[in-house]
């Protein structure tokens, strides 16, 4: 649309399946690293000088996520450069900023675009915007928004006033699940090189090397290393609230020990027991560790309470894995 | 967020109320609302369940409230500690 700054792009409030579909790419991670929109202004509904400014960042999830909320809404969007990072991880690497925000409201000419002095920018990206600062460099009036963008039409309309619910992070069920497919895509060049690597071990034997050996002992590897991956990248986010322990690394033990006890119980045909010790040991590493590692996807975990615990955690995975590789190794010469 | 408590005592919160000016900004901005403000002074409820994002060190005018604030993920860490025995500065991070 045509403005007093120039010719401004229009966007919708409503998702295009192609809008869908990526959204579903960036989820799973495919396309999670490139998926950045242009910086600059932009409007919805149809703004006018006296339309409130909605500060967001360049990653296209956040920004859809910031339109989609606002139909029937009138507004104009300055996005900033965030690098293709979210809100809140933008603002944790000082992307989403204080600097960004003064340099974004000069060089897209917001003064000229409305009358008064004032931009709502998200709660969460206060860890890097000052508001105070802000004021002082550029004159603009920073009034902090709520956490999620669906709260933001009712935000507006109680005249810029949050409830307390609307200033609180929540980490419901459905806001961790849909954390875990990039988790899983994540790992999976890792897991690959693992998975090949412990194949190729299940062959060694008494006889060197005994390719029958290494499909079936490696076959159970496989098996069990992915039921491994499944408890701590799964079934733990999906179960966070209910598993004990306040460590993550003990929280992962859980569905780990339960896959290492279908090894101790249920693979009497197929496995010694040194190799049934050896996977438990395994799987409980793995899970462990899986765990630990979904500390960084949590809205409530303190990276002094993270490195805390790692120092554990850490030790005890590192352990489990390397009596699990031992007694994997010892087992053909043992029997 | 009652669900969900992580380690205590781990924290690196605190406030300075001598220099504390009751702006009320850092009652703003905590996600996870642990400030309030009582007769122009901001207190702390419950410093266990902060989770350092820092977004309240950022918004006070005069320091009162510091924490050493950072990115609570694994990844992170582990490539934090690897740099400082490699002696190196750049954390590429994983979000």
């Amino acid at each position: 649309m045509a403005t007093s700054i120039g010719s401004v792009p229009k966007v919708f409030t409503i998702p295009s399946v192609r809008d869908r579909y990526e959204t579903v790419l960036a989820r799973v991670g495919t396309i999670r690293n490139t998926y950045a929109i242009a910086p600059g202004i932009y409007a919805v509904g149809s703004p006018t000088s006296t339309s409130p400014v909605l500060v967001s960042a360049n990653y296209k999830l956040s920004f859809d996520t910031l339109r989609f909320h606002l139909a029937g809404f009138s507004a104009w969007i300055l996005v900033l450069d965030t690098r293709g990072i979210n809100v809140w991880c933008a603002a944790g690497k000082q992307t989403f900023s204080t600097q960004e925000i003064v340099m974004s409201l000069e060089r897209y000419r917001v003064e000229q675009l409305v009358d008064h002095q004032q931009i709502i920018v998200p709660q969460l990206a206060a860890v890097a915007v000052s508001a105070h600062e802000v004021k002082k460099r550029s004159g603009f009036t920073v009034i902090f928004g709520p956490v999620r963008a669906s709260a933001l039409q009712e935000f507006v309309a109680n005249g810029n006033q949050a409830d307390e619910a609307m200033r609180t992070v929540t980490f419901s069920m459905a806001e961790r699940m849909v954390l875990v497919p990039v988790e899983f895509y994540l790992l999976s060049r890792q897991l690959l090189v693992i998975l090949l690597v412990g194949v190729a071990l299940s062959g060694i034997g008494p006889d060197a090397f005994s390719a029958a050996a290494m499909f079936d002992r490696g076959g159970i590897f496989v098996i069990i290393t992915v039921a491994a991956v499944f408890s701590g990248a799964l079934v733990v986010p999906l179960f966070l609230p209910w598993l004990p322990g306040r460590q993550f690394w003990i929280k992962g033990l859980f569905p780990g020990l339960l896959v290492g006890l279908w090894c101790l119980w249920g693979c009497d045909t197929v496995l010694s027991d040194f190799e049934k010790a050896a996977m438990a040991l395994w799987s409980v590493a793995i899970s462990s560790y899986l765990a630990m590692n979904f500390t960084g996807s949590t809205p409530f975990t303190s990276p002094s309470g993270v490195e805390y615990e790692m120092k554990r955690g850490l030790l005890v995975q590192c352990l489990c894995a390397a009596g699990a590789l031992v007694l994997w190794l010892l087992s053909p010469f043992v029997i | 967020m009652d669900t969900f408590r992580y380690i205590e005592g781990a924290v690196t919160l605190q406030l300075d109320q001598e220099a504390c000016i009751g702006c009320g900004s850092c009652v703003v901005v905590c996600p996870h609302r642990i400030l309030y403000l009582e007769q122009r002074k901001a207190y702390i409820t419950n410093v266990d369940l902060c989770m350092e994002c820092g977004a309240c060190q950022a918004n006070c005018p005069t320091e009162a409230i510091t924490v050493d604030p950072g990115v609570g993920c694994a990844a992170y860490i582990i490539a934090k500690w690897v740099n400082r025995l490699l002696g190196r500065e750049i954390v590429k991070g994983c979000c």
